[in-house]
């Protein structure tokens, strides 16, 4: 492919939701200074980019710290929600024992369990535990699908050689369970962000340990209408940023061989 | 007479719905031979080969090996291909080995060897959704031969190819059981496919699912595009097709009663 095809291509690719946005962004710049605005009803995207800018101390350390949470939730979930997989998919006698439990976890909404979790410990670590809480679940429970979906005549080969339990666990029920975990882990990505804002909403936690939820809050109560905008801004940038690194990472994994993930000609 | 290497007795089998698969079926697989299990659908062609290998056990009559050493390993090839879609023609190839924890240094000459015979010796690095149905079937047909197993079983493996596929690959396993000596027991619904491939021919009858005919033809016949065309392969398969049509009548006989 040459150099001004494969440019054209990208262009078709990326031109129309890149040209999108720019005239969505101008039309919000137009309309907030024809009519007149004022910045804490709707400020225009200019102003949210210089308070960006402005506030960057305060408004990075925050998101480092959003983050933080939830890669930190991310990471326990992954291992939690694999782990807890792969012995339920083992021994039945445990997934029936457990599954109940993680369903009960999954199906309370979690912002109604975060003030029980602030008593118990202390701001930070509740954060940690609900991001993980919410993340956790669909992790497990993809997982749980992809090993009990293996083609069922490769077991039988399996069997057919005297592959022991666990020689089919890793070089069968594994392999073939990994697009539903990344399904599971794509779901688990977004949903630790949304589990950290909002158990960081119920805890309010200032000082230090402030998350951009804290910040969103601070700006609601001080009138700082472009402030909640800009941390607005970074919490999606953030989810966006998750969601392309976990695509990217099943693409890395599955692209050479599953259909979901298979670039096509057309 | 030839080494008897399975020999079923009186076999039932029926399934846990209730489902009467099999009754009183007698069988010898002898060494050496291309045997062919031939019938409806729903007979229990595959149920007997699956009893074979082991997978699955008879809830009546007895299935022995006479000789066990002569029997260390089993080649199984599915109706599909069944490969492992994340891993290279190679890995798929080596499965069994793998399986026996044999080291891949003195493994990667044998899977070479496999992919050479069923002619894919070039195509170790590609992932299966890359290749052809037919290639495909070859790779399971390798990784069912790695082991050099004394018996092969292989379940209407070209049922789902075109029919220039299914020819090539019919010349392709009577040229590796010539190389190879292997034993082959094979399910297929097709007369002609059964005629050109065989050595005996077991003729089934389904509900419930027993032999009812074999017939045997000269191992020594050449099988080749000029037996395809000569009157004594359209004699067998006539007769052939006479005996399958009795059988199927045989059964249209007692659903009326």
């Amino acid at each position: 492919m040459s150099f001004s095809q494969s440019l054209s291509r990208s262009f078709s690719r990326y031109g129309p939701p890149l040209l999108v946005s720019l005239v969505t962004l101008t039309a919000w710049e137009a309309i907030v200074r024809i009519a007149d605005i004022p910045p804490y009803q709707l400020p225009a995207p200019s102003l949210i980019a210089a308070t960006l800018y402005q506030d960057r101390a305060t408004l990075f350390d925050s998101l480092l710290v959003t983050l933080k949470i939830t890669f930190g939730a991310l990471a326990a979930a992954v291992a939690g929600g694999a782990v807890l997989a792969i012995l339920f998919a083992r021994w039945t006698w445990v997934e029936r024992s457990f599954l109940p439990f993680a369903v009960i976890l999954q199906v309370t909404p979690i912002i109604a369990i975060a003030p029980l979790l602030l008593v118990w410990l202390d701001a930070g670590t509740a954060v940690l535990t609900c991001a993980f809480l919410v993340a956790f679940f669909p992790i497990l429970a993809n997982t749980s699908v992809g090993l009990a979906s293996t083609n069922q005549n490769l077991v039988e080969l399996f069997r057919l050689h005297r592959a022991s339990a666990w020689q089919e666990l890793f070089l069968l029920r594994i392999p073939a369970a990994l697009p539903y975990f990344m399904a599971g882990l794509r779901i688990g990505g977004g949903l630790a962000l949304i589990g950290a804002i909002a158990a960081e909403l119920a805890a309010g936690a200032g000082g230090q340990s402030a998350g951009l939820a804290f910040r969103i809050v601070e700006a609601g109560y001080r009138l700082n209408i472009p402030r909640m905008f800009a941390a607005l801004t970074l919490i999606s940038l953030t989810g966006l940023a998750i969601y392309g690194l976990l695509s990217a990472l099943s693409q890395l994994l599955l692209g050479r061989w599953h259909e979901s993930a298979i670039d096509r000609e057309n | 007479m030839t080494q008897t290497l399975v020999a079923l007795r009186g076999v039932g089998k029926t399934f846990k719905t209730g489902t009467l698969a099999l009754t009183g079926l007698d069988l010898d697989v002898g060494a050496g031979e291309f045997l062919t299990l031939l019938g409806p659908s729903g007979c229990g062609k595959s149920t007997v080969l699956r009893l074979i290998a082991g997978l699955e056990k008879a809830s009546g009559g007895s299935i022995t090996r006479p000789i066990p050493e002569l029997i260390s390993d089993i080649g199984f090839v599915f109706q599909e291909p069944t490969l492992m879609p994340w891993a290279r023609v190679f890995d798929n190839v080596d499965l069994p080995l793998r399986l026996k924890k044999e080291k891949r240094a003195k493994a990667a000459p044998l899977v070479e060897e496999a992919l050479a015979l069923v002619g894919l010796s070039g195509f170790a690095k590609a992932y299966p959704r890359e290749l052809s149905g037919g290639m495909r079937m070859r790779v399971s047909i390798a990784r069912a031969l790695v082991l050099k197993p004394a018996l092969l079983l292989l379940d209407e493996p070209f049922a789902a190819l075109d029919e220039i596929t299914r020819f090539r690959l019919n010349d392709d396993l009577i040229r590796l059981k010539q190389e190879l000596g292997t034993t082959i027991v094979f399910v297929t619904h097709s007369v002609f496919e059964s005629v050109y491939l065989s050595t005996r021919i077991a003729i089934m009858a389904s509900r419930p699912g027993r032999i009812v005919k074999e017939i045997a033809i000269a191992p020594d016949l050449p099988r080749n595009e000029a037996f395809r065309l000569s009157p004594a392969y359209g004699a067998l398969c006539a007769e052939t097709s006479a005996a399958l049509q009795a059988a199927m009548a045989q059964n249209l006989g007692a659903e009326a009663k």
